[in-house]
This record gives structure tokens, sequence and C-alpha cells, in this order.
């Protein structure tokens, strides 16, 4: 338990006027931890993570870092960092001067400085650009000086607001992993709020799921994926088919990709069905099975058989342990 | 590509039609802005006999003109820097100082209308505020005992100008840089606070440089408007004050000098130290936003 | 932050002061031109001056050319350059801004230096003809207003786009600018209309050096000669550019909000 103590956020509600935003938010997360906030929008994630910052005081509840409380501290004493999903870097100052600021404010001299910013430069892969300004730049580069103005001066805690989510797909993609692996090697906690299930999952140790305003579950995303608690957790993250009542009960349902049109050693049980859609995603197929008048997606991997085609029936193979029961 | 297209297709008689447009404008700009303003500065090099000469030019620098041109100087420098900074912190008030929303759009109304209220009607308003029967100098007077006259304030004087001109240079400063105040993102004095920066240092580092070029842009339009206002001044002290406009103003009239020459020197004289006032800010501005695309 | 708020509250606390006093004190000066105790004898002496209502009636008449000269200067201008001269841009936005830089007064100067009655083009050889050269001069002063209303006009509705799309329908130019551009920009150029009005209805230089009998004149001439009337009207002019600033806010609120475009 002491280990889930770094950083430590206990009954903390938000209210904005009588909107209450953040009913009741208790979590606690070790050093060094790469934590998600993950939900829709309006579940109240960035609430808490501006809470966290400071930009927001809480209605009720602490949060503590490191054992000591700063619920009540001004932002500029807090010794965080923070990456905001439109860069926020000063369009007035170079690159150098960006990342060197915080240093900079807080009395570092500016041969020290430099060499800091220096390394900060290599961290991220951008060694050279010092003298450039933001503007000669492209987003993601943005994003990572921005990354690395945050952690120059070695913050306790890294705070991410929806960082990717200005970003073309692909520079996302290899940024989030290059995030990552930034912050594995410094081994800075770090609070990553997002909306996108595929990238909480992609990057973090552990899990936060949100919805209107309350914790829906907690874990890391093998525990999130496989074994969602709630109905919610379990429909927002990731895909799911709803199995037909008459065969299974109310209230079932299974992930796409444990379903197979061909038998394996696990699978106990077989569903017949006509496609109603061949879908084609590259390496892998989606099918749209009927099935009893519910519709099953499965994917399978695109082989050298021809797909079924519309209309055919097919046998669908799942395992009776795959089967999830959605509870409220 | 459809602008492309459209031009490929008709070219000779879209290009007429555009011209045509554009016309009406380029000759009234010309007849009534450029060719007046040419013709003058033409005048002011060319002496009683039709010669080309720098008589008049030299003819500025006389005492009673020069003393005008001084005082001129000083009034829209400083009715310009006091309204400027004024100006700011109303705007930085109103628009990043969390007042009430409805606060902050009377606010820009009210700049509208009191930027517009110059001339004679402002000179009437602060006679009937600040002139020795005014409602403030009696109050202060009869309440508190305290006799700005006596004390050398004059509604007529250096001071008194000023204070009247910033009536519509503080307001002009609020509508003109509540632009550039609203362009300051809030992630960006986010970003310093989390990095440890205190609000002043957010302000000297990050927030008032990104302001500067407009602020001086700015700064220099209201000097130019204080330079050429003379209507305020003429209803406050009649001919009495010796500033350029209305010296210019006089001579015009043919109530002195009675030298066209002279007249011309005057304006131009006029035109080139507010041409000069941009200048200076064109040249600060280019190097500060070096950082702009 | 609870400090900032609060110097907010004392900045715009002295500025509400520094610029309602004023009022108030010309105000209260404007309702004692009966001994003893307060009356709107000045406002009635005001408003029973025939020389107020001729004057205010031709500064009003001189409006209302001016702002239609303005438009019909003006609106082409903007919108063949934001459609198919986008390279005069600059340049007209540097002309429009020259009326800022040089002062009214040397401009009139010129005006009577180059329009005299032995010119070329005598306009002040005549009543007429100087009636129209005020005209002019003032659509001078309001053309910096006139551009950036019309042109904000024309940037929040995407005019480029419109034109294509009333293109590809086949109307002509005269019937896109008469039919789409002109309704869409409405609210815009009455903008710049009540502007022109407010800056012209009261203005001096210009209407005194020309000897137009106009309301700027007028209002000097009463300054000069009278007690209390000045501060009537005072009171009265601003409230005039109260209405006219008020009638651009209100028509704010009917302008189209398609901001397709940022450029």
């Amino acid at each position: 338990m002491t280990e889930d103590q770094f950083l430590r956020v206990d009954a903390l509600t938000k209210s904005f006027g009588t909107n209450q935003v953040v009913k009741g938010v208790s979590f606690g997360f070790g050093k060094g931890e790469f934590i998600s906030l993950l939900g829709p929008s309006g579940c109240g994630k960035t609430t808490i993570l501006r809470m966290i910052a400071g930009f927001e005081t809480p209605t009720t509840g602490t949060i503590r870092v490191a054992g000591e409380d700063i619920t009540h501290l001004r932002p500029n004493q807090r010794k965080l960092g923070m990456v905001f999903q439109a860069y926020a870097l000063f369009p007035n100052l170079t690159v150098g001067d960006n990342i060197g600021f915080g240093l900079k404010v807080a009395g570092m001299g500016r041969e020290e400085r430099r060499a800091r910013v220096e390394e900060m430069l290599r961290l991220i892969g951008l060694p050279g650009f010092e003298k450039r300004y933001p503007y000669e730049m492209s987003g993601g580069q943005q994003q990572r000086v921005a990354l690395a103005r945050a952690i120059a001066p070695k913050p306790r805690l890294l705070l991410l607001d929806e960082p990717l989510s200005a970003l073309d797909a692909k520079i996302r993609v290899s940024l989030r992993g290059e995030i990552r692996a930034i912050q594995q090697d410094l081994g800075i906690t770090t609070v990553f709020v997002t909306h996108d299930q595929e990238e909480a999952m992609s990057i973090s140790d552990r899990i936060v799921v949100m919805n209107a305003g309350h914790i829906e579950q907690m874990g890391s995303a093998h525990e999130i994926y496989n074994r969602p608690q709630t109905r919610f957790v379990a429909t927002f993250v990731g895909q799911l088919n709803t199995l037909p009542a008459a065969t299974f009960g109310p209230d079932r349902a299974i992930r796409p990709e444990l379903v197979s049109l061909a038998p394996r050693p696990e699978t106990d049980m077989t569903l017949t069905g006509t496609v109603a859609d061949v879908g084609f995603l590259g390496s892998v197929l989606r099918l749209r099975v009927d099935v009893e008048g519910a519709p099953i997606s499965i994917d399978t991997f695109n082989g050298h058989a021809p797909p079924p085609q519309r209309g055919d029936t097919v046998t669908l193979h799942l395992a009776r342990k795959d089967v999830l029961a959605l509870g409220a | 590509m459809t602008n492309a297209l459209a031009t490929a297709l008709k070219p000779s008689r879209r290009l007429s039609l555009e011209w045509l447009g554009v016309a009406p404008f380029v000759i009234f700009a010309v007849m009534f802005l450029i060719l007046p303003t040419l013709y003058l500065i033409g005048t002011a090099f060319i002496g009683r006999d039709g010669q080309l000469t720098l008589e008049n030019i030299g003819g500025l620098f006389t005492g009673q003109i020069l003393a005008a041109y001084w005082i001129s100087i000083r009034i829209s420098g400083a009715s310009a820097i006091l309204g400027a900074l004024i100006g700011l912190a109303i705007a930085l008030a109103i628009i990043r100082g969390r007042l009430p929303a409805p606060l902050r759009s009377a606010v820009m109304t009210f700049s509208g209308v009191a930027s517009n209220f110059a001339g004679v009607p402002l000179a009437f308003a602060f006679i009937s505020t600040l002139g020795r029967l005014g409602l403030v100098t009696i109050i202060l007077k009869t309440l508190f005992d305290i006799d700005i006259y006596r004390a050398g304030f004059n509604i007529l004087s250096f001071w008194g100008l000023t204070l009247t001109y910033l009536y519509f240079q503080i307001p002009l400063m609020v509508l003109l840089i509540a632009p550039a105040v609203d362009g300051l993102k809030k992630e960006w004095s986010e970003a310093a606070q989390t990095l440890g920066a205190s609000t002043w240092q957010f302000w000297r580092y990050v927030g008032l440089p990104i302001i500067w070029p407009s602020f001086l842009g700015t700064l220099s339009l209201l000097f130019a408007n204080a330079f050429g206002a003379i209507a305020t001044a003429y209803a406050l002290t009649g001919s009495s004050l010796n500033i350029v406009p209305i010296l210019l103003y006089a001579q015009i009239r043919g109530d002195a000098l009675q030298n066209p020459g002279l007249g011309a020197a005057l304006a131009l004289g006029m035109i080139a130290i507010t041409a000069f006032a941009n200048i200076v800010y064109l040249v600060i501005s280019a190097r500060a936003e070096r950082w702009m695309r | 932050m609870k400090q900032s708020k609060f110097w907010a509250w004392v900045i715009f606390g002295l500025g509400a002061a520094y610029f309602i006093v004023p009022l108030v004190a010309t105000f209260e000066f404007s309702l004692k031109m009966r001994r003893g105790h307060y009356s709107f004898d000045s406002y009635a002496s005001v408003f029973s001056d025939p020389a107020f209502q001729a004057t205010f009636g031709y500064s009003t008449l001189v409006g209302l050319f001016a702002i239609l000269v303005g438009v019909l200067i003006v609106v082409p201008a903007v919108y063949f350059v934001r459609l198919r001269l986008p390279h005069l841009r600059p340049l007209m936005e540097f002309v429009t801004l020259l009326p800022l830089i040089i002062p009214a007064i040397v401009l009139v100067y010129g005006y009577i230096r180059l329009y005299n009655s032995s010119s070329l083009l005598p306009f002040t050889g005549s009543a007429l003809g100087t009636d129209i050269l005020l005209v002019f001069g003032y659509v001078t002063l309001a053309l910096p207003y006139m551009y950036r209303a019309v042109d904000t006009g024309m940037r929040t509705i995407d005019i480029k786009t419109l034109t294509e799309a009333a293109q590809i329908m086949g109307a002509s130019t005269a019937t896109i600018i008469a039919r789409i551009i002109l309704p869409n920009i409405l609210v815009a150029v009455l903008s710049g209309a009540f502007l022109t009005f407010a800056i012209v209805i009261g203005e001096f230089t210009i209407a005194s050096l020309l000897n137009r009998p106009a309301f700027g004149p007028y209002l000097q001439n009463v300054g000069a000669n009278r007690a209390y009337e000045p501060s009537a009207l005072a009171i009265i002019s601003f409230i005039i550019t109260w209405g006219a600033m008020g009638m651009i806010n209100v028509l704010g609120r009917f302008a189209p909000r398609t901001s397709a475009r940022t450029d």
C-alpha cells in the first residue's frame, strides 16, 4: 500500500455552481507510474488534472504529492510539469528559451541552463533546434518541445492534458511511444488525460476509467480490457458484441477477436449466422454476422483463403469462458 | 483552381470589371488624400517668387513656432503614453481580471462612444468639470478646502489639455489593444505557472513581449491622434494656446503669418512628425516581431 | 488570482470615475441656467435656437451623403481586392490608414490650396462645390473606419465561396454584389455608416475652414458666447454619439456568424 502513496487523491469533488463535475474521486499511485485518466468528454478527467495542477480549487477533498498536501498551493509552488493539448509554447521565445523558461525563473545560471536545454533537446531528438521559433516547427516537433519544457526543471509529477489529440494519426502513434520511452527513462510519475482508449491502453501502467464525475474502474490495461467491471467500461473500452439473449440470457457479450470462423482448442460452442457485411482493414477482415437477429462483429486475419461473401452462411466458434456478463 | 479556371475563360472582361470596381476608390484616394498632401509638401519648398527654396522650412525654426511644436509634442506624447498605459491596464482588467462578462461589453461599448466624443463638446464637458466654476473644482474647494487653481492647475494648461485628451485617448487604446490582449492564450499563463513563474515573471518574459508590437503601434496612432487634434483645444482656449494645429488654423484663416509657404511648411512639419512616430513604430515592431510569421 | 481580481476592480473603479464624473458635472452644469434650482431651460434654449436646427440639419445631410459616397467607393473596392486583386491589399490597408496619420487640418489646407477658385477643379468657387468638398473631406476622415467595417464584414461571410457558388449557378457580377454580397454585409456597412455619422456630426476643423454652416462650428460659436447652453449641447452630442454606437451594438446581434475562414 505504501508504494501507492506518491500521488494520493482523496474524496475529491468539484462543483461549478450547482453542477457537480467531480463526485468524490479517490486514488493513489506509486512513484514512476504512468497513469491514464480515460473517459468521454465531460467525465471530469480534465477537471481532476487541473485540480492537481492547481488551476482549479477542489470543492472538497485533498491532493497529496510525496506526502505533502498541495491542495491549496498555488500552481507555481507545486513543482509539476504540464503539457497542454495545443502545445502552448511561448511564441515570442526560441525553442531553447522555452525549454529553459522554468530553469530561468528558478534562478539557474546561464551556462548550466544551456547545458540542460541541450540535454533536453537530445532527449527529444531535436538537437540543434535551440534558435528556432515555435512557428517554424511542425505540430509534432512543437509538442516534443513542450514536453522537454515541462520536464526540464525535473518536476515531481508530469501532467499531460490530451497532448496528442491535436496531431495527425501517424505522429500521434510515434509520439506516444516516445513519451512512454522518455517517461520510463526518467522514471517520472505521469498523469495522462485522454478520451482515446487505444492510446490509454498502449501507454499506461494503470488506467482510471471515468464516467460522469466518478471512477468506473481502475487497473492495468489487461484488467480493464479483459475483466471490465461495469457495463460502461466494457462498452467504452474496446469493441463488444452483445450476444443474442435467447441463447445466452440477458446482458452477455464477447470481444470480436474471441470469435472465430474456425474451431480453436479452447472453443466449446458454435453459432450459425449469415454474413451481413465484409469490411477490409488491411491485415484484418471485419465481418458482421447476423445471428438470431443480433449483429456480431468478428475479426479474422486476411489469409490466403478467399473471404466469405455477403449472404454466406457461416459457423462461429467461441469459448464459454470468454463470454462477459455485463453488470449494471 | 476555380479561380484560375475563371480567369482563363474570360480574362479580358473580368480584368476590366475588377479595375472598374477599384477605380472609384483609387481616384478618390488620389484626389482627396494623396494629391492634396503632396501638393502641400511641394508648396513648402516654393518661395513667394515661385523658386525652389528652403526658406519656408527655415522659417519654422523661430521661437514661437518651435515652442508650438514642442508643446504639441509634449501634450501629444504625454496623452499618448498615459492613454496607452491606462488603456492597457483597463483592457487587462476587463479581459483578464475575471470581472463579470457584462462589464466587459459595457466598457467596450462605452469606449466606442468616448473615443468618438472628442472635439468641441468634450471641451465643454471639461470646462464644466475642471474649469474655474466646474463641479469638481467647486466640490474640492468647498468640501476639502483645496483650491486647485490656486495650486497652479489650469484647464487651459499643459496638464489641463492632457487630462482632457485622455478622455478620448484611453478609450481608443482600450478598443485597439483589446484584440491583442484577447490573443494572449490562457494556456501560456498556465504553462508559465506550472513552470514556477510568478505573475510578474509571466508578464515580464511572455505577456508583455507578445503585446509589445501592438502596444507600440497603438501608441504611435494615439500620438498622431492628439497631434492633429484641434477642435478640443480651440474650444477650450480659443487661439490663446500656442500649439501647432492652432497656429496652422490661424494661418489658414489668414489671422496671422500671412505666408502660404510657411503655412505649408507648418503642415509638412506635422506630417513629418506623425510619420516619424509611425516609422519608429515600424522599425521597433519589425525587430520585436521576429517570432511572428 | 484573488489579487488580480482585486486590482482589476480597482482599475475599473478609477477608470469609471474618470469617465463618469465629467458627464455628471456637465449634466449638473447644464441644469443650472435658472438661478436657485435645477431646470431644463438651457435645453429649451438650445432646441428653440433656429441656428441649432439649421446647422444640425445641414450636418446630418452632409453626413448622409458622406456615408453614401463612402459605401459606393469602399464596397466594390474591398470586394474586388479580396476576390481578385489580393496583391493590392497591403496598399489598400496603407492608404486607408493615412487619414489617421495625416491630420484633418493638413488635409483641408491641401484642399483649399489645390481646389481654390482659380484651379482646374474650383470646388471652393461655389457654395455647392464647397459642400461637395466637405462631403469628400468627411469620406476621407471616415475612410479608415468604413474600410475596416466592410473588410471585416466580407471576411466573416467568406465572399470567395459565396461568389463561386453564385457563379456556378450562373449569376452575373452585378447580381452577385447586389443580391448576395450586400445583403450579407449590410450589418457591417451600417456599422461603418453609424461610425461615420458619429465622426462627422460635430466635426469642427474641416467645416470651419471651408466656412460651411455646420454643427461643429455652431457648437464652437455657442461655447464662445454662452454660459449654460454649451453644457446642454455637450450632453446632447454625447447622447447622439451614444445613439450611433448603440445602433452598431444592436446591429452586431444581427450580423451573420458563419465565420468559415478566419484568414
